[in-house]
């Protein structure tokens, strides 16, 4: 518990680290959301999804930095030295940032509503999909913080970052079809946003989305297990 | 810290090994550390004090042979050692987007130390290290010795058995040097402390006992006066001259064991030196003596001659 009040600390006292987390999301809300106009993929009910994965990518981008410079500083191997277990770590290096992800989405989901993001069904389905997603995110961001440096690790986050796009996150996937589609469909992100929209706009239910929750939760079970794996085998080289 | 007849020692390795590959990083060391003892790995960089720390504090496997630490294996019971040490690693090791205080409780709390309890010994801490004015504020606007000081109070708030120092006056100015000394020395007799340094002064000021190291192996372990007693009781005298040929060195090799050209003369460690014997060799070779001294040999003596090199190379 101490561990992850630190961890939770690291992101609110890092003025950068909560700005990109938290502020740019909102900021990017309010810009695309701008463009509705122009075409209706952006108008808020189906643009917000894509924004709150958006601000899970910054969040992974966070929670890898933060657990990368603790062991370049070499306090993650003074932490390593106490009387903790792989799952302790695991917890507290992803339970504040899983605590982030939710004031995120609600906030994002507040600010849409304000420029008229409805939800044709259940809104605890939208944040049941949403919070999976968030536990995908964070646990990608452990597994990248114990693997990569500090230097390598905005690589890794930009792929990530290019996928989320390409899932979707503010194109119509279905409009472009093709390769774009199947690519697309082969990893969680694009599942995820097709669910969400689907509840949001079509009113969707549980069995609706089945499938998508299927990739969504596989996706999520097998990296957060892996996650647990790198920081096991992290704690004795 | 009294031992009970019977207790384990604070460390006992033997054999202890680990490779990367080809490379063996430590070699076969055997080591036994008293309770309360002050215990230095010296050796240059690359010697593999650090390795053998990080295995003895569960955080890398060893390849081979055993280490206990009160009696707890590392790798069968890695827990156990785990809720008796601490360690201030060779880099600072803060959390830095908190205070002093801040990074203090969290060492206290994932060591599982209750609150009231950790507060107190945070408080003890901050005025032991001479950070209590400074506590409210975020670590990263310290200095090098105040991180320094907190590392090592960091490492101290749970109140360790077994407390390993690596290498923890690295980047200090002189005079932080000796401040942070004093905090060491007076860990002495409690806690069961091993210190890595390369700094050959700071073993001879600190350590009760010391463990020469190079390439991954202990070549000379002692109290600091029973090694420097090793090298020519101790003793060694300086002649400062001019015209030093090498015939004249090699003349002097002939009477004494450890004989080195230095700046401006000659330098022969043996306990005894008749002057006027030397007078009589060195003259006739067209040696000009100005002026003879003795002085005591060091801890770099030492290694130069377990060795055949310098420390600082």
């Amino acid at each position: 518990m101490t561990l992850a009040t630190r961890n939770l600390k690291e992101v609110w006292r890092d003025p950068l680290s909560l700005g990109l987390t938290v502020g740019l999301p909102v900021v990017m809300l309010l810009v695309l959301q701008a463009l509705k106009g122009v075409d209706e993929f952006f108008a808020p009910t189906s643009l917000t999804p894509g924004i709150a994965l958006f601000g899970f990518v910054m969040l992974m981008f966070s929670a890898a930095m933060t657990l990368s410079k603790d062991r370049e500083s070499a306090l993650f191997s003074r932490l390593l030295t106490a009387p903790l277990r792989s799952n302790d770590f695991a917890a507290a290096y992803s339970l504040p940032y899983l605590l982030v992800a939710i004031v995120q989405a609600v906030v994002l989901y507040l600010i849409g509503g304000l420029f008229g993001l409805g939800i044709a069904g259940n809104w605890a389905l939208v944040f049941l999909i949403l919070f999976v997603m968030a536990i995908l995110y964070v646990a990608l961001g452990m597994i990248m913080g114990v693997l990569f440096s500090i230097k390598q690790i905005p690589f890794v986050y930009t792929a990530v970052l290019l996928l989320t796009i390409f899932g979707g996150a503010w194109m119509n996937l279905e409009a472009i079809g093709g390769a774009f589609l199947t690519f697309g469909n082969v990893f969680p992100f694009a599942h995820a946003l097709d669910a969400t929209r689907a509840v949001m706009i079509e009113g969707a239910g549980f069995s609706a989305i089945t499938t998508d929750l299927n990739w969504i939760v596989g996706y999520t079970v097998v990296i957060a297990a892996l996650a647990v794996y790198t920081f096991k085998r992290k704690m004795v080289e | 810290m009294n031992p009970a007849a019977g207790d384990p020692p604070a460390i006992e390795t033997s054999s202890l090994t680990r490779r990367f590959g080809d490379f063996v990083a430590v070699d076969g060391i055997d080591l036994t550390v008293g309770r309360g003892e002050l215990f230095s790995l010296l050796g240059p960089n690359g010697a593999g004090k650090t390795t053998t720390i990080k295995m003895l504090c569960c955080l890398l496997q060893p390849t081979g042979g055993t280490a206990r630490i009160m009696g707890h294996d590392v790798v069968e019971d890695p827990l156990a050692v785990k809720k008796i040490i601490a360690i201030s690693p060779q880099e600072t090791a803060i959390a830095e987007h908190l205070n002093a205080r801040e990074n203090l409780l969290l060492m206290a709390g994932v060591h599982g130390i209750g609150k009231q309890e950790a507060t107190e010994r945070s408080e003890e801490l901050l005025e032991l290290m001479a950070l209590g004015g400074r506590a409210k504020e975020r670590v990263k606007k310290y200095s090098g010795g105040m991180m320094r000081r907190l590392s090592i109070a960091m490492a101290l708030v749970s109140n360790p058995d077994v407390l390993f120092l690596d290498e923890p006056t690295i980047g200090l100015d002189p005079q932080s040097r000796r401040g942070m000394w004093d905090h060491i020395a007076g860990l002495k007799g409690k806690t069961t402390t091993v210190l890595t340094t390369h700094y050959l002064e700071e073993a001879d000021a600190l350590a009760d006992r010391i463990a020469v190291v190079d390439e991954g192996k202990v070549i000379a372990e002692g109290t600091p006066n029973e090694l420097k007693a090793d090298i020519a009781g101790g003793q060694a005298m300086v002649v400062e001259a001019t015209n030093v040929s090498p015939e004249a060195v090699e003349a002097l090799r002939r009477m004494y064991p450890s004989v080195k050209e230095i700046d401006g003369g000659l330098e022969i460690e043996a306990e005894d030196v008749d002057v006027y014997e030397l007078q009589d060799v060195l003259r006739p070779m067209g040696v000009a003596i100005q002026s003879t001294y003795k002085r005591q040999v060091t801890l770099d003596d030492v290694f130069l001659q377990l060795t055949g090199k310098q420390l600082r190379e």
